[in-house]
């Protein structure tokens, strides 16, 4: 095999060593699972607003920054928790107050640009607030790692995944069983219609902003107990963006495959092609990913068929 | 009262396509260049020599706010051609400064590349070699820049035909991270130094020394001359106030226009004959243009020595947003204010948070200032929406039409 070839399936060519190639493949797969976590909650937005949240992403560092705060403040945990959901409740209230209901009928690109001016608010209002020293987020997830069939896995990685089952399904059955569920998809597929049947459209925003921000703390716990909590975890969440347009911005199945794609991808990448070119490919193969990915299908893996008409 | 059309004719089609339609707005223009070229550095000048001003407090203003506000303005005309006028959004303007920065300082230094071999005692040897003569002239260079960058942008643009909105928005996110990423891991591109920091070599227009220092014979004595900041504040200034005039032509001609109908509905504009990956690209090439050029003056006027990954990160690309958005989408003097706006609140409130601070007794530290600058940042981008969403241009124009019919307003 030619030096080419060796470069170019050099992704593959980890999987000579299946034990270390399972483990890359693995640790993506798991790191994928975070990167989901962080996109469900930019989906639920899209599907019920049409609003494309950049906020998220600091939406997960606002509510792991308050999260671990409190627990610094030597309130217990459950009982920080419990704080987190009411501050991310009453924040969902006070954008749908001061934000949402004054932008009803503008343009896309504004709402988009307004959530950006959201999110600069919000990290910077976090970090006055808790200090922008790294934090320790311990919610008593098990530490280590065990190791079946001689690969490594970490006990939060696996934790992650769990969580990330639980609440897609407690998602899945709250869209589809509830009474709030049933309106929120009925704002997601026609806002005036869901008007006229007397849905109210506000009432709905909070709502979702609120089970977005409670979904941001799930995957803010996620990324604080691995990593600390600190203004870096803005930027990893950016990384839930790719994530979102390779599986498309509508779809809860989408973000989580999407994020499974991306995160295999990504670290195969970094193994194979990372020691050629200088490392740290990382940073940005998720987005040539994506790009690449969406010149062949616009609209993402599941998001539903751009049918523009004049 | 003295803002008024009455007595002002067109009398021929010249004057009825003029750029400024009232007399008044032509006066005001030449008034403000005048200020911007002469008033300024001469008054500036006689402050100095007056002994009113510092020699370092005029340096202070020439060099971190008059050149920043310029390399601003030239990067915020370049994003709103692009997102104002043809409706792209783009969150990798800081890539292309780069972009552009860096092609400068290739330029300047010939296109060194490293050949290496062993010599005699079996060790490696390594030896930069130059492409091309090195250019001199910071003007050459910013329009090679700008050349450039013009076509990285292009190749970056192109699945802005498949790709469009907001999905556009995420994969312009993989030019910024992918062309940071190379700003600190391709040797090439600056030179092989251990610490991906580029500088730019000593430049000379018109025999004036514009970046570094020269040492010449004077009187038989070794006279070190340093570089004037008026002399890079007047050559940012034309180069600024040139391209702003072309694009201000090329917004409201043939090809703004056909922007503009690509952003308000691509398809109806490809009915009524116009090509939209043409169009897409042009404005694309354009909008890179300007970003380059930026930031090459940025390189070789107001840092003079910058690290890629640090200087061109994802919160300039934001901060240049933030320009266009505040002064104005798809409006060329909203450029300006906007840039204006988002260069001079930082300095606005590094010198008044700690005074504010210290009247209270609370001590305020770099920190803090920084984390207000965002939520001030944050806060006004969000206001300005809800408020006024077209920014502070409209704000400008209402204001026009008010003094048009003031002091009678009916």
């Amino acid at each position: 095999m030619g030096e080419f070839w060796e470069f170019v399936l050099a992704p593959v060519l980890i999987f000579e060593s299946w034990r270390f190639g399972m483990e890359v493949a693995i640790s993506g797969l798991l790191a994928g699972v975070m990167y989901s976590l962080v996109a469900l909650g930019f989906v639920l937005i899209y599907k019920a607003s049409g609003m494309f949240n950049f906020a998220q992403g600091v939406l997960v560092l606002f509510a792991a920054l308050n999260l671990a705060g409190f627990i610094g403040l030597g309130v217990p945990i459950p009982l920080a928790i419990l704080l987190t959901i009411g501050i991310m409740i009453l924040f969902a209230i006070v954008v749908e107050y001061l934000i949402l209901r004054h932008l009803v009928n503008q343009e896309q690109i504004i709402l988009f640009m307004a959530t950006i001016g959201l999110a600069f608010f919000l990290s910077a209002f976090g970090e006055t607030i808790w200090g922008s020293d790294v934090k320790k987020l311990d919610v008593g997830i098990p530490q280590g790692r065990f190791e079946p069939f001689g690969i490594q896995i970490q006990y939060l990685e696996l934790t992650a995944g769990a969580v990330a089952a639980a609440l897609v399904t407690v998602l899945a059955i709250f869209f589809s069983k509830t009474k709030i569920g049933r309106a929120l998809r009925a704002v997601a597929d026609d806002h005036q219609a869901a008007l006229s049947v007397g849905i109210n459209l506000r009432t709905i925003w909070i709502i979702v902003w609120a089970v977005s921000g409670i979904v941001a703390l799930v995957a803010g716990t996620m990324w604080g107990a691995k990593s600390g909590v600190q203004f870096s975890l803005s930027e990893i969440a950016l990384k839930a963006l790719p994530v979102l347009i390779l599986g498309g911005f509508e779809s809860i199945p989408g973000a989580i495959i999407g994020g499974l794609i991306i995160g295999l991808g990504e670290k195969l990448a970094e193994v194979g092609w990372g020691p050629y070119v200088g490392g740290a490919i990382e940073d940005w193969f998720a987005y040539i990913l994506a790009m690449v990915f969406l010149v062949f299908r616009p609209q993402g893996l599941f998001g539903e068929k751009i049918i523009e008409r004049v | 009262m003295f803002y008024r059309e009455a007595g002002q004719f067109y009398t021929s089609y010249a004057k009825d396509q003029g750029i400024f339609q009232l007399r008044q707005d032509k006066y005001g223009l030449w008034g403000i260049l005048f200020i911007a070229f002469i008033v300024v550095p001469v008054g500036l000048y006689l402050l100095v020599q007056g002994g009113l001003m510092a020699a370092s407090t005029k340096d202070y203003l020439y060099n971190s706010i008059f050149l920043l506000l310029l390399v601003n303005s030239m990067a915020a005309l370049g994003l709103n051609i692009l997102t104002g006028y043809c409706g792209q959004i783009s969150l990798g303007t800081a890539a292309f400064m780069g972009v552009g920065a860096f092609t400068a300082f290739k330029f300047s230094t010939g296109l060194n590349y490293r050949i290496q071999h062993e010599d005699d005692a079996g060790e490696l040897v390594s030896q930069l070699v130059p492409l091309l003569p090195a250019i001199d002239n910071p003007i050459l260079l910013v329009l090679i820049a700008g050349f450039v960058t013009a076509i990285v942008g292009v190749i970056f643009g192109l699945p802005s035909l498949r790709i469009k909105g907001f999905y556009l928005a995420v994969a312009t996110l993989a030019a910024q991270f992918f062309l940071v990423w190379c700003f600190s891991r391709v040797e090439w591109l600056y030179d092989y130094v251990s610490s991906s920091t580029i500088q730019i070599p000593p430049l000379k227009l018109f025999g004036l020394v514009v970046t570094g220092s020269e040492t010449v014979m004077r009187d038989g004595q070794a006279v070190t001359i340093y570089p004037a900041a008026e002399t890079k504040y007047l050559i940012c200034l034309s180069l600024v106030v040139f391209f702003a005039f072309i694009a201000k032509n090329m917004v409201r001609g043939r090809i703004g226009r056909a922007w503009m109908a690509i952003r308000d509905m691509d398809i109806a504009a490809q009915l009524i004959g116009i090509r939209p990956l043409a169009t897409k690209l042009l404005a694309f090439a354009v909008s890179s243009f300007f970003c380059g050029m930026a930031g090459a003056m940025s390189l070789i006027f107001y840092l003079g020595a910058l690290e890629g990954a640090e200087a061109f990160n994802i919160n300039e690309s934001f901060s240049v947003l933030f320009m266009v958005i505040i002064g104005g989408l798809g409006s060329i003097t909203g450029s300006f204010l906007g840039a204006a706006f988002i260069t001079l609140i930082p300095i606005f409130l590094v010198v008044s948070l700690p005074w504010l601070g210290g009247q209270f007794g609370i001590p305020v530290d770099a920190a803090v200032v920084e984390h207000f600058q965002f939520m001030i940042f944050g806060a006004l981008i969000i206001i300005f929406l809800i408020m006024e969403p077209l920014g502070l241009a409209r704000l400008w124009q209402i204001g026009k039409e008010r003094l048009r019919q003031w002091p009678f307003p009916y």
